[in-house]
């Protein structure tokens, strides 16, 4: 479950970390994404999420992926309903407390058909960060005594600190084959500046052995320079660039637009009687049946976009 | 004369209530997130609310309640705003006075479940999992409200997601958890706390209008009675303060 270490630099030391231009388009960008792979995904709950990605591995049909997140919502419905993925690695998974539990991640674990695998939140955190250390396992002080860590087993170990005898839970890293990031604003070499909540993403770009970004909009490396402090993810650990505004929606990207909750609002009822049917409804109609990110946004509607973009944009009234 | 108030505003008068001015309290999302707002705005202006999303000392804005804690509303007027890991480790650090949650199912040891209703292995229901609720209430002291019922306050639960005092007397420490615990449990129906040496659930006061029989008629065990008070019920500007919070009514319907 742990890279080798030896495996991991091998890795590391043959990526091209050059400064290069990377700007591809999604279905490029959906290319690097191999069946069977672990996929990390940026962002937690409704913010951020690498939507127009997920948008492109639905239609591009991958399959067999484990996916993990700091917190799932209802792209990893999308995920399980689409088959991409029957194995969500994340330490909560619903749409959000005010649409109650989801009844699609309900369905396909209930059924057996998809598994989630729930650890404690700071533990996904830590498992990236040993990652991002090349370190094989943090020590935490959480989680023990609980269910949560019974049913992981042997996948996390006690361990005696060495120095005060105290008992310590070993997480085991996580080295994601790949991360999906979605950030504000990018140059085409893949410095990442990221505005607001940071979640776990700085991490998972240092963990993974590769990283797309999907960005609002590609900015010049002159300006990304005029700023080096703002920049959160190292152009050298990214793979491609796709530019995609509103990339995250119906989910809320900070600063720019809130959750679309018209629409969340309407994909809970839609799958509320029906989860398997709903799902696979609004996959048809919102994933498979536009044939560009733009015609999928023009689905989601020009009303809802506005009044996304008008919440997002007012957290800079003060 | 009192002003008529639902389950959910009681709860967060009585929980707000129990919160001072200066702590650092991490909050989850719904009745907590909204208690400890109105905590700050009623006693508590030096009150450091935390949000898993990775915030440090957020004024929420009325009318503005985030779906989660991982919205840019979370982060109004905040001091801080760092990773997820980050802000978790503060507990781990020893930063955090209070962790304030609701909770789904709970048991006679403060064990919280929000995972499995039925057997792990095979759930009649898969609830959402633990999100911070784990870490929180392995780390540190525990606030936690919810619905007083039957189904919900159980011998033991299906599956410890947050730990509380997990068997009672020294079996949290002798797990590996040296600090924290289950501090209160506040309910539509009374206070709750725990006992010195047992760690079992005890009723410590009642609601206006409730009786000790309502308590015991809703808890699925034998619960132990200590000396009980009675509380105050919520005030017009108690209420006034949080129905300005939640105009929409999205956590207190």
């Amino acid at each position: 479950m742990v890279k080798s270490y030896l495996e991991l630099r091998e890795e590391t030391r043959t990526r091209d970390r050059s400064l290069r231009e990377k700007v591809v388009s999604l279905e490029e960008a959906a290319a690097f994404i191999h069946d069977g792979d672990h996929v990390a995904l940026g962002g937690c709950t409704l913010s951020r999420t690498p939507m127009a990605l997920i948008w492109a591995l639905i239609r591009a049909r991958r399959k067999e992926l484990t996916v993990s997140r700091s917190i799932v919502s209802t792209e990893g419905d999308l995920l399980y309903g689409s088959g991409v993925s029957g194995h969500i690695v994340t330490s909560w998974f619903s749409q959000g407390i005010v649409w109650g539990i989801s009844k699609v991640m309900r369905h396909y674990t209930e059924t057996g058909q998809a598994r989630f695998e729930e650890w404690s939140h700071m533990s996904m955190g830590l498992r990236y960060r040993a990652g991002a250390m090349g370190l094989p396992f943090m020590p935490t002080r959480s989680m023990m005594g609980s269910g949560v860590r019974e049913v992981i087993g042997d996948a996390a170990r006690e361990i005696d600190c060495p120095f005060t005898g105290d008992r310590l839970l070993a997480l085991p890293a996580l080295n994601p084959d790949v991360a999906l990031i979605h950030v504000q604003r990018a140059d085409a070499y893949g410095n990442a500046q990221l505005d607001g909540l940071q979640f776990m993403d700085i991490d998972i770009a240092m963990a993974a052995r590769r990283v797309i970004l999907t960005t609002e909009r590609i900015v010049s490396n002159d300006q990304i320079r005029r700023t080096p402090d703002q920049t959160k993810i190292p152009f050298f650990t990214v793979d491609a660039v796709v530019e995609v505004p509103f990339g995250a929606a119906p989910h809320e990207c900070y600063g720019l637009y809130e959750p679309f909750f018209g629409h969340l609002d309407d994909y809970a009822k839609a799958t509320k009687d029906d989860a398997e049917a709903g799902v696979k409804r609004y996959l048809e109609r919102f994933h498979y049946g536009p044939d560009s990110w733009n015609d999928y946004l023009k689905l989601l509607g020009l009303d809802e976009m506005l009044d996304a973009a008008r919440r997002g944009r007012s957290i800079h009234n003060d | 004369m009192t002003e008529r108030y639902t389950a959910s505003e009681l709860l967060a008068v009585m929980s707000a209530r129990l919160l001072s001015d200066g702590q650092v309290v991490f909050a989850g999302v719904g009745v907590p997130l909204l208690a400890a707002t109105l905590a700050q705005r009623l006693h508590g202006p030096g009150l450091t609310i935390l949000f898993e999303g990775g915030v440090i000392g957020p004024f929420v804005v009325p009318g503005e309640l985030p779906p989660s804690t991982n919205e840019q509303r979370c982060t109004r007027r905040a001091n801080m705003v760092l990773p997820i890991t980050d802000v978790l480790l503060l507990l781990q650090r020893g930063y955090v006075d209070i962790g304030f949650m609701g909770g789904a199912q709970i048991d006679r040891y403060g064990n919280l479940n929000s995972s499995y209703i039925g057997d792990p292995a095979n759930p009649k229901i898969r609830l959402p999992g633990t999100g911070g609720g784990n870490d929180i209430s392995s780390l540190t002291q525990m606030i936690v409200t919810m619905r007083h019922e039957k189904r919900r306050f159980v011998e033991r639960v299906d599956f410890i997601t947050s730990p509380g005092f997990i068997e009672g007397g020294t079996s949290r420490a002798e797990s590996g958890l040296p600090t924290g615990g289950m501090f209160k449990v506040v309910t539509d129906l009374a206070i709750l706390g725990f006992t010195e040496t047992g760690r079992e659930m005890v009723v410590e006061a009642l609601h206006t209008g409730v009786s000790i029989d309502q308590v015991r008629d809703n808890t699925g065990f034998e619960i132990q009675v200590g000396e009980l008070e009675t509380t105050e019920p919520p005030s017009a500007r108690e209420l006034a303060v949080l129905r300005e919070l939640d105009p929409d009514r999205l956590y207190i319907a």
